[in-house]
């Protein structure tokens, strides 16, 4: 086989794996749409706010220690103790139950009914707040997240597809990183299916999403059913937190790969959860692929920086409710 | 509460031969005020236990807002609502669905994306016990409840002879039959009090006749008590034991069917005598 066509089927590779990073994003914010209709901006820092709040635990990092140190001038950090990985994420996922309660009550269980560009408004001011309060908490430092997870290119993959191709070809190049990562996502993804499909509350969950009145008068509680997607867009954004920063550390730059998972959203519409996991894998091979083919050889390369977008435009133009999205007809 | 029940009532067998028993509710001096409008304007009534009662009146009358008071869908700002002999404090209507208390709508608020099957399951939510977690990890359980449910169900799509469009995703069905669906969803809850906002608007004479029978059926076969709303003033006398007149928020006649027929108010209302 040719060199360069094994290059690229590296490069599809690749671009998959980076895919099901943005589709995991993208998958927080199609649950709290579909059933509230709030479009979360706040889901990127959620993944920060999850990530900080791990490592934090982790570390057995004082929370609000710069503050406290400030007010009675002491000089505490730590705890000193170092806690499980395993225990430290089930400790991060009750925060996130915890946090998504609290953004129910406080805020959006007081904007039921409003224009969704004020929902829209109330989740950029909650993305700010969440920045300062995960500054707050866990200093702004940028921290090394290891809950254990395989690192590295993986050698034995390299080494046993490199006889595929000539002289030329040492053998697929991808870490297992991105391999356990994809993983993770496939498997929350089928819980999340399962969940929806076969349990009483993901049964009220999209009963929820389809008709709030109905939903009502067969006995939902709109208020715990808000909580509950709240909270898995949390867990979501927890899987996506620990994957991005075991990547590229915890840093405040997390946030913004919510950006990243609006061109996903664009593609595979607002509604559809297959949606953004094929709109994902499209952006995340697409991107990889263009800068390979055409970005690197023809334009100078960094084309990875905008293609996402460029292709989220098309596509608004030609069909703006997405692969999956619901069909928009107009009844006249 | 037992001095608010009325004690004249005694339990008594229709003609047809079906029970009718004490009172399931009763509506107080009831005064619902949305600002400076008055929708409903202290109206007192009851429901007894098996009986088909109607609300009838001219449009803007009040009647759906009656409807929504009852299923918690609005809160009077005065009157006091009495069920099963206890008085109800102020509720959101899911907590007046879990009572035993589910209703339809009059323009059909139905789940669009899930199928018809799915659709009537939601019915069952409030007979599903086992909680999230014990049916995440004991998959025993929530089976087991899935078959019962399940059964409840099929008996439900039986009865209203909609076994053929089960699987069909509801938003794809005609008028017609999306208003039994909604029907099955209510009925699957088995509910001590259905209540139906008109069952019967925008249908044709053989879908009203269809949906009639049904009603009367469910009636008949369940004893299930049935409070709806009707504007087919025909349709109403054949199916109801008792009726409540309402025009401008103000209840201008109660009683049998005859009675209600006789009653010069009523007539007035209808035909539209100029209020002054």
């Amino acid at each position: 086989m040719p060199t360069e066509f094994l290059y690229g089927v590296e490069v599809v590779l690749n671009g998959l794996m980076a895919g099901v990073l943005y589709a995991l994003v993208a998958l927080g914010f199609v649950l709290i749409f579909k059933a509230s209709g709030i479009f979360n901006y706040a889901q990127g820092v959620l993944a920060l706010f999850a990530a900080l709040t791990l490592v934090g635990i982790m570390e057995g990092q004082v929370p609000f220690a710069h503050l406290i140190n400030a007010i009675f001038g002491t000089e505490i950090h730590h705890f000193g103790w170092h806690v499980p990985a395993v225990l430290a994420i089930l400790l991060t996922a009750a925060v996130m139950v915890l946090l998504a309660w609290c953004v129910h009550n406080f805020v959006f269980r007081h904007l039921v009914g409003q224009e969704p560009i004020i929902l829209f408004m109330a989740t950029i001011g909650l993305a700010y707040f969440l920045e300062g309060v995960g500054d707050l908490m866990w200093g702004s430092n940028i921290k090394t997240l290891d809950v254990g997870l395989p690192q590295g290119a993986s050698f034995w993959l390299e080494e046993n597809t490199a006889f595929l191709g000539g002289e030329e070809f040492y053998g697929f190049f991808i870490d297992k990183l991105d391999m356990v990562a994809t993983l993770v996502a496939v498997l929350l993804v089928i819980a999340l299916v399962l969940f929806s499909q076969y349990t009483k509350q993901g049964r009220a969950m999209r009963a929820v999403a389809d008709d709030h009145q109905a939903a009502l008068s067969v006995g939902i509680s709109l208020n715990f059913i808000w909580v509950l997607v709240w909270s898995l867009a949390g867990f979501v954004a927890l899987v996506a937190g620990i994957m991005w920063g075991a990547k590229s550390g915890v840093q405040f730059s997390l946030s913004l790969i919510a950006l990243k998972a609006l061109p996903v959203l664009m593609l595979g519409g607002f509604t559809s959860i297959p949606g953004a996991i094929v709109g994902g894998l499209i952006i995340g091979v697409g991107e990889k692929l263009f800068e390979f083919l055409i970005g690197a050889p023809y334009l100078g390369g960094a084309t990875e920086n905008w293609f996402a977008y460029v292709l989220a435009l098309i596509f608004l133009v030609f069909r703006p409710q997405g692969l999956f999205g619901e069909k928009i007809i107009e009844r006249v | 509460m037992a001095n608010s029940m009325k004690d004249t009532y005694e339990p008594y067998v229709t003609e047809d031969g079906r029970q009718i028993g004490g009172v399931l509710m009763e509506m107080k001096n009831i005064t619902l005020r949305f600002g400076g409008v008055v929708a409903i304007k202290d109206i007192s009534f009851d429901i007894r236990e098996g009986e088909v009662r109607a609300i009838i009146g001219p449009n803007g009358a009040g009647k759906s807002s009656m409807l929504n008071v009852i299923s918690g869908f609005y809160n009077p700002q005065e009157g006091e609502v009495f069920y099963k002999g206890e008085k109800r404090p102020p509720m959101r209507p899911y907590q007046v669905a879990r009572l035993g208390i589910a209703r339809t709508f009059q323009n059909i608020a139905l789940f669009d994306g899930m199928s018809v099957l799915d659709n009537i399951m939601t019915g069952r939510l409030n007979h599903m016990k086992a909680g999230m977690w014990k049916q995440a990890i004991w998959k025993g359980a929530a089976e087991r409840e899935e078959t019962e449910n399940r059964e409840a169900v099929e008996k439900v799509i039986d009865f209203l002879e909609i076994q053929a469009i089960r699987k069909t995703p509801v938003g794809r069905l005609p008028y017609g039959l999306k208003k039994r669906v909604e029907l099955a969803r209510a009925l699957a809850a088995e509910p001590s009090l259905l209540l139906l906002d008109e069952p019967m608007a925008g249908m044709n004479v053989e879908e009203k006749e269809d949906m009639s029978r049904f009603i009367l059926d469910v009636n008949d076969e369940f004893g299930t008590t049935i409070a709806l709303i009707e504007h087919d003033m025909g349709v109403v006398m054949d199916l109801s034991d008792r009726v409540v007149v309402m025009d401008y928020g103000k209840k201008i006649g109660d009683g049998t069917p005859d009675e209600v027929r006789n009653n010069q108010d009523v007539i007035d209302a209808y035909l539209g005598v100029s209020h002054d």
